[in-house]
């Protein structure tokens, strides 16, 4: 306490001077401002004494607040330093090779993608996996997700939206293992019986859906299973940008007889499109990070296929397989290795989304939700 | 642009909106579809498997029926009360700097960038440096580290939780009109007083909705477990052993052969969901009927 009362003196000059910043000598502040504390002791500033004076608390309080503000920076630059000291063992032996190429067998040609157990390692074809389903995922998300968006912003009732609004985010709230286990036991059936024969007679011509597969499992049901999650995100950013827009454009566009789809479309999406296409990128940010649901329907197997409806692996899922039961520290070093390339991709796909978004958002009136 | 008074252009023009807001209805429909199905395939097999047993016995051994979470439920009340420990001081200490010390500056900026780039960091990644702080090193002098260990899986979800409770705190904070914040200094109260028992009071509805959205998030969470909490049989609460948790439980029995854990992991999926889904419809209550709106 009496440390504290120390400081007091030096809170009383400083306050009435700022206040009298008019007083003929403004500047000196230890000087006339010590006397005005000491004549004017009112019952407030004698209750101010009374109580100590707290710049120490002040100053502890916000060095508390700025530490745990930069702590952000701290997890941020930890989880880099333990993932790139973690990977250290397949830097040092494969480079960036570990990315691009991958060992054959050397009697039949055959690629050797991933075998821990003899000492192959290559990221190939989980890169390939996590971007295919990722891929997938956009191509079925994004256009239902700006369909949702238009809709909810622009046609539906008043009475509808915020129910429909709640039910769309109600989406994104699902943890992935249960989308996961719903895959599991009913989409993943439904596409083995129903929807992967078809694709197959409709386009196995392209060469990319040819139904060999018995499991149902795959890069397509992956993609099916990310789409649905991905979706809240890219819709309520999306939607978040088209509110944005200001009136004034959605009627200058009605005022020279456009249909209500083409004031969307010239109004609303033209203006927002930039931050459009930072919402599908989040949703991309989460398609390629997302572990648990794409882990239980890819198939699990570290092999490239053309064919979509084949066993696949994305970098993660290799990660939640592997991981806890890595058999080498090469083998653990190498599955570090990915985890630290979805790190900076991740980083870089949101930090690129967040600033698009930013842009488009920044000067707009506060939102009425 | 097409202002012609050419009847079939018009006409085409008519034809196209309708088509667009048929797609949009259509786009719309085919949403809330899987999340209808999603619910209700959890109830209907969830629901049946879902009694006292559920809720009081640990899992039987494969080939014996019957049996329960009651571990794992427990299990994620520790992680998710150590989580919430660690993640909700943090961040809103993060959020108090962010909107009372640092509004405007550079800095803060990049904190808050910071803070929404880490919110997309997968939390695979953020599991697995779990692990290579707290699992892999072997230091004997200090407790929890080196082995799987419900500390580790807390950690874990408490660093998740951090990004997200600082920003809606943030957000919270700025909506609480200055003039409150002037009438507590201008009566004499320290600084630190006046943002704790002024404007985090006057937003903490909103505060607690943040809280309470990072931990519905978390609650869920898988990834960061699987090589930190481990999973575990049988009953534990201490934070040096591999502890069950609920998703984890899920994860496992859903990939299993047996029909027993595939209706355990049904039962236990949709606890899990209710917990989120009262939490998440709370928080939407609290803020559609409190002074301050905006969270969601």
């Amino acid at each position: 306490m009496s440390e504290i009362r120390t400081f007091q003196p030096q809170f009383q000059q400083q306050k009435p001077s700022e206040g009298q910043a008019y007083a003929p000598q403004p500047g000196g502040a230890p000087g006339p401002g010590g006397q005005m504390g000491d004549q004017s002791d009112s019952a407030i500033r004698a209750f101010l004494r009374a109580r100590g004076n707290s710049a120490l608390a002040d100053g502890g309080f916000r060095a508390l607040m700025v530490l745990c503000g930069f702590s952000i920076f701290g997890i941020v630059a930890l989880i880099a330093i333990v993932l790139i000291y973690r990977s250290g063992l397949v830097w040092h032996n494969f480079g960036l090779r570990f990315f691009y190429t991958y060992d054959k067998d050397p009697a039949t040609g055959q690629p050797l993608y991933w075998d821990p157990v003899n000492g192959h390692f290559s990221a190939v074809p989980f890169l390939y996996g996590t971007l295919v389903s990722s891929f997938l995922a956009l191509l079925l998300a994004v256009p239902l997700a700006i369909g949702v968006a238009i809709f909810l912003t622009e046609m539906c009732p008043k009475m509808l939206r915020a129910p429909l609004a709640f039910l769309t985010e109600l989406l994104a709230a699902i943890p992935s293992v249960i989308y996961g286990l719903w895959a599991v036991f009913i989409l993943v059936p439904l596409l083995r019986e129903h929807v992967n024969p078809l694709l197959s007679k409709g386009l196995g011509w392209t060469g990319l859906f040819t139904d060999d597969n018995p499991t149902g499992l795959g890069f397509v049901s992956a993609g099916i299973i990310l789409a649905i999650m991905i979706l809240p995100i890219i819709s309520s950013l999306t939607r978040e940008v088209m509110i944005a827009v200001p009136h004034s454009q959605r009627e200058a566009v009605l005022a020279l007889g456009a249909t209500r789809w083409e004031m969307i479309r010239m109004g609303v999406l033209r203006n927002a499109r930039i931050g459009i296409v930072g919402g599908v990128m989040l949703g991309l940010g989460r398609a390629l990070g997302e572990t648990m649901a794409v882990a239980m329907v890819i198939g699990n197997t570290a092999e490239i296929h053309r064919n979509l409806l084949a066993n696949g692996a994305s970098m993660a899922s290799v990660i939640a397989n592997e991981y806890a039961e890595a058999t080498s520290d090469l083998h653990r070093s190498a599955l570090t290795e990915l985890g630290l390339a979805l790190f900076i991709v991740t980083i870089l796909v949101n930090a690129l989304a967040r600033l698009l978004v930013w842009a488009v958002t920044r000067g707009a009136p506060a939102q009425a939700h | 642009m097409p202002l012609s008074g050419n009847p079939i252009r018009s006409k085409i023009r008519a034809a196209t909106d309708n088509a667009v807001t048929g797609l949009a209805i259509l786009a719309t429909l085919l949403v809330i579809a899987p999340l209808l199905a999603i619910f209700g395939y959890l109830i209907y097999k969830g629901a049946s498997s879902v009694n006292l047993d559920f809720f009081t016995k640990i899992p039987k051994p494969v080939g014996e029926e019957g049996g329960g979470m009651a571990n794992a439920i427990v299990g994620s009340a520790v992680l998710l009360a150590l989580g919430t420990i660690i993640g909700v001081p943090v961040g809103i200490g993060g959020g108090i700097y962010l909107a009372e010390f640092g509004r405007g500056t550079k800095l803060a900026n990049a904190v808050r960038f910071t803070a929404d780039v880490l919110n997309g960091v997968p939390s695979i990644v953020m599991g697995m440096a779990a692990y290579a702080l707290l699992v892999g090193p072997q230091v004997s002098w200090l407790p929890f580290l080196g082995h799987f260990s419900a500390f580790a899986g807390g950690v874990a979800l408490g660093i998740m939780m951090i990004p997200t409770v600082c920003r809606t705190t943030e957000e919270m904070l700025l909506m609480v009109p200055h003039a409150v914040r002037e009438a507590a200094l201008g009566l004499g109260v320290p600084n630190w007083r006046s943002v704790l028992s002024i404007t985090v009071k006057t937003a903490s509805p909103g505060i607690i909705t943040g809280c309470m959205l990072a931990f519905a998030r978390v609650a869920g969470e898988t990834a960061p477990l699987i090589f930190t909490a481990l999973g575990n049989e049988y009953w534990s609460l201490d934070l040096n052993q591999p502890i069950a948790a609920l998703p984890l439980q899920i994860y496992k029995y859903a990939l299993s052969p047996y029909d027993e854990w595939h209706r355990l992991a049904w039962a236990g999926a949709l606890v899990l969901i209710v917990l989120i889904v009262l939490s998440v419809s709370l928080v939407r209550y609290v803020t559609s009927r409190g002074v301050l709106k905006g969270a969601s």
